[in-house]
């Protein structure tokens, strides 16, 4: 078998003012999975080449390393499966300050794993002598999202907190979603209105590489889903998100189209004189490079249609 | 120098379960080598032991004579008595922190047949039980964050102790590269197993027995190294865990002749025998030629099982053959063979967790140690499936309670802080300044090729001598071995080099203690002395530091309720 080249980028804070790459080549045994190869090439190539890695079984979450771009575990992942054209790109995990090579600074991730408090808030009166009895369903509902193994490969790849580094990001708010969903706990209603302050769930684009790049059942963007719908369920309307989703729901169904104009307006608030007096310059902006909608919004023709759609789903 | 009240090292179950207690009312801090939500309890899989009876009718009493024969009668009873009374209510507590277990009909808590258990007694969370009992201790460490400060990715170096007293650790923190010491009234270790010197085993990279290894050199015993759990289903090639739940669920064990082979040697409890036996049986047919293909393994069929079990029941066994091996067990069977598991020897303490100095049980002051790298000794000779997560939680909310109560009257004592960091500091210098050749790949390859042929499932007074000449050419290979990082950042070559050191150290007080013990028990098994001698070796070993050399000693074993038996299944 020929030789694979592994393109790493390198940086040492000791040395390098900047990142760099470095080819390394390995041959590819049978069934060897990305942390193997690392390891061969720290192990026999260069010692000084640092990562992550503990459990190598895909539970402790240490190893998440972007692959030709994008994150993965490389204890999870079979090196042959992510060569291409010979070669394999190996780089430290996104919106991360990287401390070394591929081993990134995690600070703010916990930081904001702490915010969501992620601990059971439950009625302190029972007593542990009995089990609090939960359904099979119930345990359902919060299964999935008690697998996530906190390797933060959601979080690199995510694009909202790409642009916004205040966003809570999708392994806290999947952690978040294990308790307000949990029959156990009693502060669902105060979470939720949490949650829906700036920064939390309303602040995903639902670019889903939170979930495809998640390595267990914990597929965060589902979980963040699930936490928008219980908010919209729970009456948590007064803010920006919510009254995004409804003015959007509400520009279809009367329209079959978006509503450009009244949208932000809607979103923000109509009594919310400060929101709305921001839209201003980006309006002018809008304005000035020819990007405004047309001022009058009309009705597609197939209005009909949409609403029958509404009505069926309305049914369900 | 950095001063806490209680200094815990080691972020598992064990570790965050003291810290807990500790925290209510003292200043206290857990150090740990990788992140707590990664530490190695985490990867237990199939259940926590106690006796609900959610699932059939069960007692403590049942509980206990079922780990007592399985620790082959080493384990003492008392300690063994504390924690099987101590389970439903810890596993409750568990359930009341958040703790996501699977569920039965009725909403109680899903319980499962595991190995020499009589009863179903394992709590579960489908197939990855220790996680979701990790992440729930690290909510509720994170709960008392203002409590309870973390020190992530610190490496602890040594442990400070003088005159019988414990006085602190000494650090280093892999991010910067940074030397301290940490003064503390009480030291707490939960620093886990010493599984990785075997070639094949289920362990994380972590468990090199640093641990461990800070208490040899500090002049305090070791018990019962010699003792070392070979789990019967690693996946093949890495020994990645397959839990004991695939056989609790019902999986068979297949030779290459497609026989269940267990009928020959636990024709009553099968593939439920508890994990020294199956072990063994894998290996006798194994290196009788009837593997599969005559090769090194054996199958575990879970296909009669049915899809939606699987799924249900054992979803991340499932996902591991997929992304490891490529064999899905829905559709076939999947190739184990036995992989070290489980340390049962490690730090000699009292049922508080409290660390012995001697055989006599004089205490160390201000020095505790619970779960993995503990010995109080719950396992004896072999554990039992599930009772490893019960042992951590049970015995490090005592611990953290006993600390709590002791240090509520401690002082600090005094430490040399210059003289503790130049010993740091010239440990490390010399390991940058040795200009070595030898690579330390090779020699740890080596090491554990050697540990897992001569000291592993089966052993001999031939294996061990050869295995103990290997050790010794390999730790003045050691002396000589090559590092090329000499940085301060994140430099894992050098932490991956130090925790060569302890493998290489206690690899030999595991050899020479099984070259010591003329007799076959639990994990322990000599093919030139097959049989259990009560009469000379009923008792736990001592290892102590003399120089250069070993010093064994032993222990007696406390039996309460069950004397000694022929041990069948």
């Amino acid at each position: 078998m020929s030789e694979t080249t592994f393109k790493i980028q390198r940086f040492s804070p000791e040395k390098d003012k900047e990142p760099y790459f470095q080819e390394f080549k390995l041959e590819i045994s049978k069934g060897a999975t990305l942390l193997d190869c690392l390891n061969l090439i720290k192990w026999t190539q260069d010692g000084s080449l640092s990562y992550r890695m503990s459990c190598r079984s895909a539970i402790c979450g240490s190893c998440g390393v972007k692959v030709n771009g994008h994150a993965m575990l490389a204890c999870k992942t079979q090196a042959i499966d992510v060569v291409r054209k010979n070669k394999v790109i190996l780089q430290p995990q996104g919106n991360f300050k990287i401390l070394k090579d591929l081993v990134v600074d995690l600070t703010e991730f916990w930081q904001k794993v702490e915010a969501v408090k992620p601990w059971l808030m439950a009625d302190e009166k029972t007593t542990p002598e009995i089990e609090r009895k939960q359904s099979i369903d119930e345990f359902h509902k919060i299964d999935r999202a008690s697998t996530c193994i906190m390797c933060a490969n959601c979080y690199s790849d995510c694009c909202s907190t790409d642009v916004d580094e205040s966003f809570l990001g999708p392994a806290a708010l999947a952690k978040a979603q294990r308790f307000v969903e949990d029959s156990r706990d009693i502060e669902k209603l105060s979470r939720i209105k949490e949650l829906s302050k700036d920064a939390g769930i309303w602040d995903c684009t639902h670019c889903a590489e939170c979930s495809q790049r998640c390595p267990t059942d914990a597929k965060p963007l589902e979980k963040i889903v699930s936490l928008r719908t219980a908010a919209l369920n729970n009456g948590v309307l007064n803010n920006n998100g919510a009254r995004h989703a409804k003015a959007f729901v509400k520009s279809i169904k009367s329209s079959g189209i978006l509503n450009e104009n009244y949208l932000p307006v809607a979103s923000v608030g109509f009594a919310n004189l400060p929101g709305l007096l921001g839209l201003i310059p980006v309006g002018i902006r809008m304005f000035l490079r020819g990007k405004n909608p047309p001022l009058i919004h009309h009705a597609i023709k197939e209005l009909d249609d949409v609403k029958r759609i509404f009505k069926k789903i309305g049914k369900k | 120098m950095i001063t806490h009240d209680v200094i815990i090292v080691g972020s598992g179950l064990a570790g965050m379960r003291a810290a807990l207690e500790v925290c209510k009312d003292l200043d206290v801090a857990i150090l740990t080598k990788v992140y707590p939500s990664r530490s190695h309890s985490g990867a237990a899989q199939g259940g926590i032991a106690a006796s609900l009876g959610n699932a059939t009718e069960d007692s403590w009493e049942t509980h206990m004579y079922d780990t007592v024969k399985g620790s082959d009668f080493l384990g003492d009873q008392d300690a063994i008595e504390i924690m099987v009374k101590d389970a439903p209510a810890i596993v409750r507590e568990m359930e009341h922190f958040g703790c996501v277990f699977s569920r039965t009909e009725n909403g109680l808590i899903a319980q499962r047949r595991f190995g020499g258990h009589t009863n179903p007694r394992a709590c579960y969370a489908a197939d990855r039980t220790g996680h979701v009992l990790l992440h729930t201790l690290h909510e509720q460490t994170m709960k008392q964050a203002k409590k309870i400060k973390v020190y992530s990715e610190y490496y602890m170096m040594s442990l400070i102790v003088d005159d019988g007293i414990c006085r602190g650790i000494v650090v280093y923190n892999l991010q910067n590269g940074k030397l301290d010491v940490i003064q503390a009234k009480t030291v707490i270790f939960c620093t886990g197993g010493y599984g990785r010197a075997f070639k094949i085993t289920s362990n994380a990279f972590a468990s090199t027995g640093d641990g461990i290894m800070a208490v040899y050199h500090s002049g305090l015993p070791l018990q019962d190294l010699e003792f070392v759990q070979f789990h019967p289903s690693g996946l093949f090639g890495q020994g990645i865990l397959v839990s004991e739940a695939a056989r609790g669920e019902g999986g068979y064990l297949l030779n290459g002749k497609g026989e269940r082979f267990m009928e020959k040697y636990a024709p009553e409890k099968m593939e439920l025998a508890p994990r020294d036996i199956v072990s063994r049986s894998e290996q006798t047919e194994i290196n009788e030629g009837r593997g599969i293909d005559g090769k090194d393994y054996v199958y575990i069929d879970l296909r009669h099982l049915g899809k939606e079990k699987i799924l249900e029941r054992l979803p991340q066994i499932r996902q591991l053959g997929i992304d490891f091996i490529g064999v899905d067990c829905i559709d076939e069977p999947l190739p184990i063979q036995p992989t070290a598991h489980y340390s049962m020897g490690g730090i000699p303490t009292d049922n508080d967790g409290h660390v012995l100095i001697d055989e006599k049980g004089t205490k160390v002051t201000g020095f505790f140690a619970a779960g993995e790298c503990a010995c109080v000794s719950v396992h004896g000779a072999n554990r039992l499936g599930t009772n490893s997560l019960l042992e951590a939680t049970v015995f490090g909310k005592r611990t953290g309670k006993a600390a709590l109560r002791f240090t509520q009257d401690a002082k600090l004592f005094d430490v040399n802080e210059k003289e503790e960091l130049k010993k740091s500091e010239e440990k490390i210098k010399s390991i940058f300044n040795s200009n070595g050749t030898e690579s330390v790949f090779d020699i740890r390859n080596e090491l554990k090729e050697s540990m897992t042929i001569n000291c592993g499932i089966f052993r001999s007074q031939e294996k061990l001598l050869k295995c103990l000449n290997k050790l010794d050419e390999l730790s003045s290979r050691y002396k000589k071995g090559k590092i090329s990082d000499k940085g301060l950042v994140f430099n894992s070559e050098l932490m991956e080099f130090i925790e060569l050191g302890n493998m290489l150290d206690f690899s030999k007080i595991i050899a020479q203690g099984a070259l010591r013990r003329e007799e076959s028990r639990g994990g322990h098994a000599r093919t030139d002395f097959a049989k259990r001698d009560d009469d000379i070796w009923l008792n736990h070993t001592l290892a102590l530091k003399k120089g250069n050399e070993i010093e064994f000693k032993s222990k007696p074993v406390t039996i309460t309720k069950h004397q000694p038996e022929e041990r069948k299944y």
